[in-house]
């Protein structure tokens, strides 16, 4: 069995609406009773991150995200699936519930 | 004695893509299936000359390529995988009515549409057609090194990506048989009007290519129609081809053709397809009804007798299916036929073709023959600006200077 991230794509600074939120919830159910589930999430927007370095010895921090794009992922699950066939119609049911665009990646060693 | 050589040839192109395909399915890896098969090829120059051409040399071939892929892997994982190796020669060789499935398989996969059009085309002659790499990257003038990478990372998005290497479901069937048509249709229309000004118009290499993989794609999906109709479609276009470009290089349209060259045995293949098609009495789709046209245009021993009603009548239809643009364009130039050139520029006018040489051309044509000289110098201008096909410039050219001699 291959994991797949599926990463949301967001451009905009308001969350989920409360349909979305519903059809999200639907379909993660859906994930779950199929066997397809591992994990998902929601997250907070770019500007609350924090960029950490540790390379060099003590962490360099820099406020903000590490790339300034217009667009960024919002959100994302990782799902189980036997392969590419299997995940891509989960992905764009994805997209059609979240009502955004996702990007779908395997990930190594699928 | 037969000669190596040939004999070499004709199993090449016949039996390739049934060992490539093959060894994917028993190796799992499409990458070390290539190669393998690449390998044993040359080796079989070798031992073919030596030793006499085999009396199966598809299975000589198979065996040849699978024992140096099985030698290969083995090498390669003697540490870590004894899993795989022993999964591997668990598997027995099957009967042959499944190793047709396995060319299908490798035709779904390297058409697969999570993989870019150009990727899919370069792997899709490459994995299927056999092509070698220079030959596909000279096909589409791109640099070796750039073509041999565009192949490489196909193949290792399929392989990262778990693209699965099977005949689709029977619920996505039908969208993945008409992208593996797509991709077809393209390789012959790159090869039909090479849209680059530095290539030869035509590439015969790219649209007999085409031709013979749409051959195998029909013949390993019987029942699908689309397949026959786009094999009918092709055949009726390249009996035109020894037409379609004067000695001085320059295109000759339908109607100025010497039909007395077209070939013969092609049209009425495509005729005898077209038929077929008919007799099955499914509604048809682009590939069949585009079919039905040529199979019209290649009816009439003259220009003047084409039965353009016939024609319209099948655009009409078209429409129906895919009411694109450019379909109305062609529609529009059976309708100039029927119903004069002002109804077909009423229809031509305003379609969103804006940078499309051929919709500049028609214009220019119709703008043309209803004496409106000024407006069709400037169509033909837009249209040669547009056109990327040295045959189809000049004759753009030479009808615009027709216009200034009046």
């Amino acid at each position: 069995m291959a994991q797949y991230l599926i990463s949301v794509l967001d451009d905009t600074t308001g969350s989920a609406t409360d349909a979305e939120m519903a059809a999200i919830g639907e379909f993660n159910e859906r994930l779950r009773a199929d066997g397809h589930w591992v994990f998902a999430g929601g997250l907070a927007a770019p500007e609350t991150a924090t960029v950490v370095d540790a390379r060099d010895g003590g962490p360099v921090l820099t406020d903000g995200p590490y790339l300034e794009t217009k667009e960024y992922v919002g959100g994302f699950w990782i799902i189980d699936a036997p392969d590419f066939d299997v995940a891509l119609p989960l992905a764009a049911l994805a997209s059609q519930r979240c009502n955004r665009r996702v990007e779908l990646r395997p990930f190594l060693g699928a | 004695m037969t000669d190596v050589g040939e004999v070499l040839t004709r199993v090449h192109r016949e039996e390739w893509a049934r060992v490539v395909a093959t060894l994917a399915r028993r190796i799992g890896d499409l990458d070390v299936a290539e190669e393998m098969a690449a390998e044993a090829f040359a080796a079989a120059v070798e031992r073919w000359s030596a030793d006499g051409v085999p009396p199966n040399p598809g299975a000589w071939l198979t065996t040849t390529a699978y024992r140096r892929a099985v030698d290969r892997i083995r090498r390669e994982s003697r540490r870590e995988d004894k899993h795989r190796e022993a999964l591997m020669l668990a598997d027995v060789p099957e009967p042959l009515g499944v190793i047709d499935d396995d060319r299908l398989r490798l035709i779904f996969t390297c058409c697969h549409p999570a993989l870019a059009m150009e990727a899919r085309v370069a792997l899709t002659l490459r994995l299927v057609g056999g092509l070698t790499v220079p030959e596909i990257a000279r096909a589409y003038l791109v640099q070796e090194a750039a073509m041999s990478r565009r192949i490489t990372r196909a193949k290792t998005k399929i392989k990262a990506a778990g693209i699965p290497y099977r005949v689709p479901s029977r619920d996505d069937l039908p969208a993945r048989v008409s992208g593996v048509l797509a991709v077809l249709y393209l390789i012959f229309n790159e090869g039909y009007l090479a849209s680059d000004p530095g290539k030869e118009a035509v590439r015969a290499d790219l649209t007999a290519e085409a031709i013979r993989l749409t051959r195998l794609v029909r013949t390993l999906l019987p029942d699908d129609h689309e397949a026959t109709g786009l094999l009918a479609l092709m055949l009726l276009t390249e009996a035109r081809r020894p037409a379609r470009v004067s000695a001085t290089g320059e295109l000759v349209v339908l109607a100025e053709q010497d039909r007395g060259a077209w070939n013969r045995q092609l049209i009425a293949e495509g005729h005898a397809l077209v038929r077929a098609c008919i007799a099955a009495g499914r509604p048809p789709g682009r590939y069949q009804i585009l079919a039905a046209v040529n199979a019209v245009h290649t009816d009439a021993r003259d220009a003047r007798d084409t039965d353009w009603a016939q024609v319209a009548a099948l655009y009409d239809h078209l429409v129906r299916v895919d009411p694109s643009p450019i379909v109305r364009l062609n529609r529009a130039v059976a309708v100039a036929e029927l119903d004069g050139p002002q109804v077909a520029l009423a229809e031509v006018d305003g379609l969103p073709l804006d940078g499309y040489h051929a919709y500049h051309a028609t214009r220019a044509e119709l703008l043309r023959r209803m004496g409106r000289g000024g407006e069709a110098r400037e169509a033909y201008e837009r249209a040669i600006e547009l056109a990327g096909n040295s045959a189809e410039t000049a004759y753009l050219r030479r009808r615009r200077d027709q216009l200034s001699g009046r």
